[in-house]
C-alpha cells in the first residue's frame, strides 16, 4: 500500500467519487480520446463551447478530440426495455476557454443513467449529486431548476424563437430589470412581462418558491413540472442537510437536449459551477433512441485550483554529498530517513528551485545539519 | 455571522458616483475618501470590502470570484459576456452604444463596410444580426478621428452627450442599446452569500428609485 496522504485533492476526490458510485451499482465507462467529429456536428448546440480540435486520420476520415462525453456514452448505448444501465466515467475534455480563447484539457467525473427512468432513478441520481458534492465539501448548495417551467412560461408568449432566446437569457442572468422593454418589442403583454419578472425573483428555500410559482403557474407544461418539483421536494424533506438544496431557475439549459429536472452544483470557495447535470430525455430522441437519460458531470480540474493548499516543500530534505561519499554509507543514510518518514533527495550542489524543511550535509562519518527551514 | 462582501468598483468618475449610492445605502468605507495609494479599503462594521479596478476589468474579477460583486458598464457586459448574475440597473452613467458616421455618409450596400470600434465583439454582432459584411478595424481610443481620415466609413461607440461627435462634424446613424450601469454578481458567492447580497441590492434599489 501507499501513504494517501501525497494524493492530490482532486485525486483523492477521483477515488472517492469512483468507490461512491460503484456502491450504487454504476460500471465504469473508459472511451477513447477522439470521436468522430460528425457526432458533434450534429448536436453542436449540446456542447458547452462551439469549438472543437479537429484533425484528420490516417483514413482522411475527420476527427476530434472529445469535447463531450455524453454524447459519446449515447452514441454507444442500445435501448433496452425494462433494464437500466449506470456508467460513471472519469475522463479528460477538451474545450475553448471562453476568456483566453485556448484549449484547455478539463477532467471530468460524471455518470449517466439510462432506461426506462422511473422516480426512484431521478432521485437516485440527485441523491448521488449531493453526495458527490460533499465529498468535495461540506460547504455545499445544489440547485435545481425543471425545463417545463420555463418552456411552459415562455409558451404563453408565443412571439417566436427570437424572444424566448432573449428572456431566457435574461433569466440566466438575474436580469428583471430588462424584461419590460423586451417584451414591448416583441409585442408581448406587460402582463406576461410582469410575470416573467416575478419569475425571475422566485428562487432560493424550497417551499417559499413552490408556493410562489403556484401564482404564476398556467397551462399543463407547467402544471406538470411544478407537479414534479413538489414531489421532488417533499422527499428532499427527508434528506440530511436539505436546506442547502434549492430551487432555482436562472439554471437553464437548452431546451432542444433537456426537457426534466436540472441541476447545478456549487462549492465555498470555489468560484465556479463545478457539477452540472440533468434529464435529457430528448437528446436521447434526437439520437433515435427511446429511453430517458440523466446525469451529471463534476470538473475536477477546479479542485487543483482553488481548494488545494500549495505545498510549502517540495522534499523534506536535501542530502548534499561530494564525490567521496561511499555508496553505501550513502545509502545506509537516505534510508534511515526514509523510514523516519521523509522524503529526501540527494544532490552535488543545492538546486535553486527545489524547496526544502532541511538542508544537510553527508560526509562518510555522519550528517551536519546545515539549514532548517520549518 | 455576517460575512464580508468584497465589491469592484470601476476606478474613475463612475465609480465615484456608485460608491456614493454604496455609501447611502449603508455600505460606507470612511477610508476610501482618505488620499492615498492604497486598492482596498474594507469597513468591518458595515460588512464591505471595496477595491478599485480598471472598469474593463470589473466584470473578470466578479466572474473568477475575486470579488463577490461588482460594478460595470453595460457596454462592457455586452463586450465580454461574462458568465455572472446582472442584479440592478443602477441607472446612472446613461449613454449609448451607436454607430456614427460623416454627416456626408451614404451606406453603399455593395461594399463591404469598414466599421472601426474598441467593441470589437458588440460591432460584429450588430452587423451579422444584419448580415452585413463588415471589416472591423480596432482601435484603442480617439474612435472619432477614423472616419475623417479615411480609415473607416463608421464607427461603433458610445456616445454620452454627442458633443465629440458635434465638433468632428460626425452624426449618430444608428442606436445600437441604451447602456448604464449595473450591479453584477459572481453565481457561485451568490449561492452562498445570498441573505447580504439580497439584503444589499434592496438597499441599492432604493437608492436607485430616489434618484
Amino acid at each position: 500500500m501507499f501513504d494517501e496522504s501525497i494524493l492530490k485533492t482532486g485525486e483523492r476526490a477521483v477515488f472517492a467519487l469512483r468507490s461512491l458510485y460503484r456502491k450504487y451499482g454504476y460500471q465504469p465507462y473508459k472511451m477513447s480520446k477522439f470521436e468522430e467529429y460528425d457526432l458533434y456536428a450534429r448536436n453542436k448546440d449540446f456542447l458547452v463551447s462551439d469549438s472543437v480540435i479537429t484533425f484528420t486520420d490516417t483514413n482522411g476520415k475527420l476527427m476530434a478530440l472529445k469535447p463531450d462525453v455524453t454524447l459519446s456514452i449515447i452514441k454507444n448505448y442500445q435501448d433496452e426495455p425494462g433494464c437500466m444501465q449506470r456508467v460513471y466515467y472519469n475522463e479528460n475534455v477538451y474545450r475553448i476557454s471562453d476568456s483566453t480563447h485556448v484549449y484547455k484539457e478539463i477532467l471530468q467525473t460524471g455518470l449517466e443513467c439510462m432506461g426506462d427512468l422511473t422516480a426512484y432513478d431521478r432521485m437516485e441520481v440527485l441523491r448521488l449529486a449531493v453526495e458527490s458534492l460533499k465529498t468535495i465539501s461540506g460547504d455545499y448548495v445544489l440547485e435545481i431548476s425543471h425545463m417545463g417551467i420555463l418552456s411552459g412560461l415562455l409558451s404563453q408568449a408565443e412571439a417566436g424563437q427570437e424572444f424566448a432566446e432573449r428572456i431566457t437569457t435574461l433569466i440566466a442572468d438575474k436580469n428583471a430589470h430588462e424584461v419590460p422593454a423586451v417584451c414591448e418589442a416583441y409585442g408581448v403583454s406587460a402582463d406576461l412581462a410582469e410575470k416573467l419578472v416575478k419569475f425571475i425573483g422566485i428562487y432560493g428555500q424550497r417551499d417559499k418558491v413552490l408556493s410562489e410559482l403556484e401564482a404564476i403557474c398556467a397551462g399543463q407544461e407547467m402544471a406538470e413540472a411544478l407537479a414534479e418539483l413538489r414531489d421532488i421536494s417533499a422527499e428532499l424533506d427527508r434528506w440530511d442537510g436539505a436546506d442547502r438544496i434549492r430551487f432555482d431557475f436562472s439554471l437553464v439549459n437548452d431546451m432542444r437536449y433537456y426537457d426534466g429536472i436540472v441541476f447545478q452544483g456549487y462549492v465555498e470557495g470555489i468560484p465556479d459551477v463545478i457539477l452540472t447535470g440533468g434529464q435529457y430525455d430528448r437528446l436521447m430522441k434526437r439520437m433515435g433512441r427511446k429511453s430517458g437519460a440523466i446525469g451529471f458531470a463534476l470538473y475536477l480540474d477546479l479542485l487543483e485550483s482553488f481548494l488545494a493548499e500549495p505545498e510549502r516543500f517540495d522534499v523534506d530534505v536535501i542530502l548534499l554529498c561530494d564525490e567521496a561519499a561511499e555508496p553505501d554509507a550513502l545509502k545506509d543514510m537516505v534510508e534511515t530517513y526514509r523510514k523516519q518518514g521523509l522524503s529526501v533527495s540527494v544532490q552535488r550542489e543545492v538546486p535553486k528551485k527545489l524547496s526544502c524543511r532541511q538542508l544537510v550535509k553527508f560526509n562518510n562519518k555522519g550528517v551536519e545539519v546545515l539549514e532548517t527551514n520549518d | 455571522m455576517k460575512q464580508m462582501i468584497n465589491v469592484a468598483l470601476p476606478k474613475g468618475r463612475l465609480g465615484e458616483r456608485v460608491y456614493a449610492m454604496f455609501e447611502a445605502a449603508g455600505y460606507d468605507c470612511p477610508s476610501i475618501k482618505e488620499k492615498n495609494r492604497k486598492l482596498i479599503f474594507e469597513n468591518e462594521a458595515s460588512g464591505v470590502r471595496f477595491f478599485w479596478v480598471k472598469p474593463s476589468d470589473v466584470a473578470i474579477y466578479v466572474e473568477r470570484g475575486a470579488a463577490d460583486i461588482g460594478v460595470a458598464g453595460k457596454d462592457i457586459l455586452e463586450e465580454y459576456r461574462p458568465n455572472v448574475y446582472e442584479l440592478l440597473d443602477l441607472k446612472t452613467g446613461v449613454c449609448k452604444m451607436m454607430v456614427a458616421a460623416k454627416k456626408d455618409f451614404h451606406d453603399d450596400h455593395s461594399k463591404t463596410l469598414r466599421v472601426a470600434t474598441k467593441f470589437v465583439n458588440i460591432a460584429r454582432n450588430y452587423y451579422a444580426g444584419k448580415s452585413r459584411d463588415i471589416d472591423i478595424i480596432q482601435l484603442n481610443g480617439s474612435i472619432e478621428i477614423a472616419p475623417i481620415l479615411g480609415l473607416s466609413d463608421v464607427i461603433v461607440d458610445i456616445v454620452e452627450t454627442g458633443s465629440t461627435l458635434k465638433e468632428n462634424d460626425l452624426q449618430v446613424y444608428e442606436d445600437i442599446f441604451p447602456i448604464s450601469a449595473r450591479l453584477i454578481a459572481n453565481k457561485s458567492s451568490f449561492q452562498f452569500k445570498t441573505e447580504e447580497l439580497e439584503q444589499l441590492v434592496a438597499s441599492l434599489k432604493e437608492q436607485v428609485e430616489q434618484q
